[in-house]
């Protein structure tokens, strides 16, 4: 008999978490698809579950002068209305499903649900995010591509639960995020592209690229990133034909029922055109 | 044990944690208002309020309702700001085959009590969750704005 626990707090969800064999469920957007059942019938959930959303302590969005510290059962749509949450972050979230859905779902369960196509995971990799993940006996704090290892996969112990997201403050010049999807709400990406620069009289201090939905996990590439800086740029926008083709090597898209490898493949490469064009 | 407040009246009860809030409302509560169309998030005909917000109740566990507070499009028709969004949504033919209306009006009544002089883009973000099978959100749109403006001070 599967077990569902709503704990007290976030101490009593830890100790659930050490004891016993639990799967940890946020706004459930996800997972209560994923496990659907015949109509007026719960889902099939397998494992004893532990129902995070409702814990008041783990809500909050905290900014000091370094970075943002967002507790992991935020609602996305919190977010979206928070001025403290960084623009580029509210911008991918307002194309995220819609606001039904925006009100239960969180960057935790985008994290933990580790699809390929989460929207809210581009500008997270983008933005150096940390995940916190706490257990009893530690905390591990996790830059966001050291815990997601593939579709569906991550790091996270099955002792362990995600308790808050860090983003660095961002002090780019200019950033673009891009979503190809079938319509504005309720899509899923075909691919998705975020970009940030910063340019300092000329020269490029800060280049990074981040794109979803056309790998196992979202891609970026930080030494590639690396070998564009203190270019003028002149000089990147005179690198681009190589730019695309080291890019070109990293995505490795698949073909499925939203879209196909060669739509994918052009169409991330035309997104890193436009973003550097228009620098 | 589940306590919740459902339409300002507070309830218990001893179902699956899991189960979807859509199927305790309709077979527990005998609440049909809210429907189950796509059953995956995407149509709306499930919305219900949480704490005056909308949700899409075909994936949301039971268990996260506790001590939270459910109005259903039942609930939401015994007040005056249900009774101004109606009146307009008669008045420019917002509902026709009528299967997303109870949705359309939690959507409503989610955006106005946020925002409640919306633009009209600001509407059809507000009701982007919300599929209309008769293709009417011109109409709808128009009634949400009408409602917002006939109703000042409402929301």
């Amino acid at each position: 008999m599967v077990k569902h626990v709503i704990p007290k707090n976030l101490q009593d969800a830890l100790n659930h978490l050490y004891q016993g064999d639990y799967h940890v469920i946020a706004g459930g957007t996800d997972l209560m698809i994923q496990k659907r059942n015949s109509a007026d019938l719960p889902p099939l959930f397998h494992s004893n579950m532990l129902y995070l959303i409702n814990l008041e302590e783990l809500k909050y969005v905290m900014k000091d002068e370094a970075q943002i510290k967002i507790g992991s059962m935020t609602s996305l749509e919190t977010l979206l209305h928070h001025k403290d949450v960084p623009e580029l972050l509210k911008e991918v979230i307002k194309e995220m499903a819609s606001p039904g859905i925006r009100n239960m779902a969180t960057l935790a369960g985008n994290i933990a649900n580790a699809s390929p196509a989460g929207d809210s995971l581009v500008p997270l990799y983008l933005l150096d995010a940390i995940v916190v993940l706490a257990s009893t006996n530690q905390t591990r704090y996790l830059p966001i591509e050291k815990v997601i290892i593939g579709p569906r996969k991550t790091v996270i112990q099955a002792n362990e639960l995600i308790k808050e997201i860090i983003i660095p403050i961002p002090h780019f010049t200019q950033t673009s995020w891009v979503k190809v999807g079938g319509r504005f709400a309720d899509a899923i990406s075909k691919v998705s592209f975020a970009g940030a620069v910063t340019v300092s009289e000329g020269i490029i201090t800060d280049f990074r690229i981040a794109l979803g939905a056309v790998y196992m996990t979202v891609i970026r590439n930080r030494a590639f990133e690396k070998s564009y800086k203190d270019l003028s740029v002149e000089e990147l926008k005179n690198q681009l034909p190589q730019i695309l083709t080291r890019y070109q090597e990293l995505i490795k898209p698949i073909d499925d029922q939203r879209s196909n490898k060669n739509y994918r493949n052009q169409v991330a490469s035309n997104l890193i055109t436009d973003f550097i064009q228009k620098i | 044990m589940i306590k919740f407040k459902l339409n300002g009246k507070d309830v218990e009860v001893n179902l699956d944690p899991s189960s979807r809030l859509l199927d305790v409302l309709r077979n527990h509560f005998n609440l049909t208002g809210p429907k189950e169309g796509c059953g995956e998030g995407e149509c709306g005909a499930c919305a219900v309020l949480v704490d005056g917000r909308i949700i899409h109740s075909c994936c949301f566990p039971l268990a996260n309702v506790a001590d939270k507070e459910v109005t259903t499009i039942e609930g939401f028709s015994e007040t005056k700001r249900y009774q101004a969004l109606a009146d307009a949504m008669l008045e420019e033919g917002g509902s026709q085959c009528g299967i997303c209306t109870p949705g359309m009006m939690i959507a409503a009544e989610s955006l106005l009590t946020q925002n409640p002089k919306p633009t009209d883009e600001e509407i059809r973000i507000g009701i982007s969750g919300n599929l209309c099978r008769c293709t009417g959100y011109n109409m709808i749109v128009k009634a949400i704005q009408k409602a917002s403006k006939k109703g000042d001070g409402l929301w």
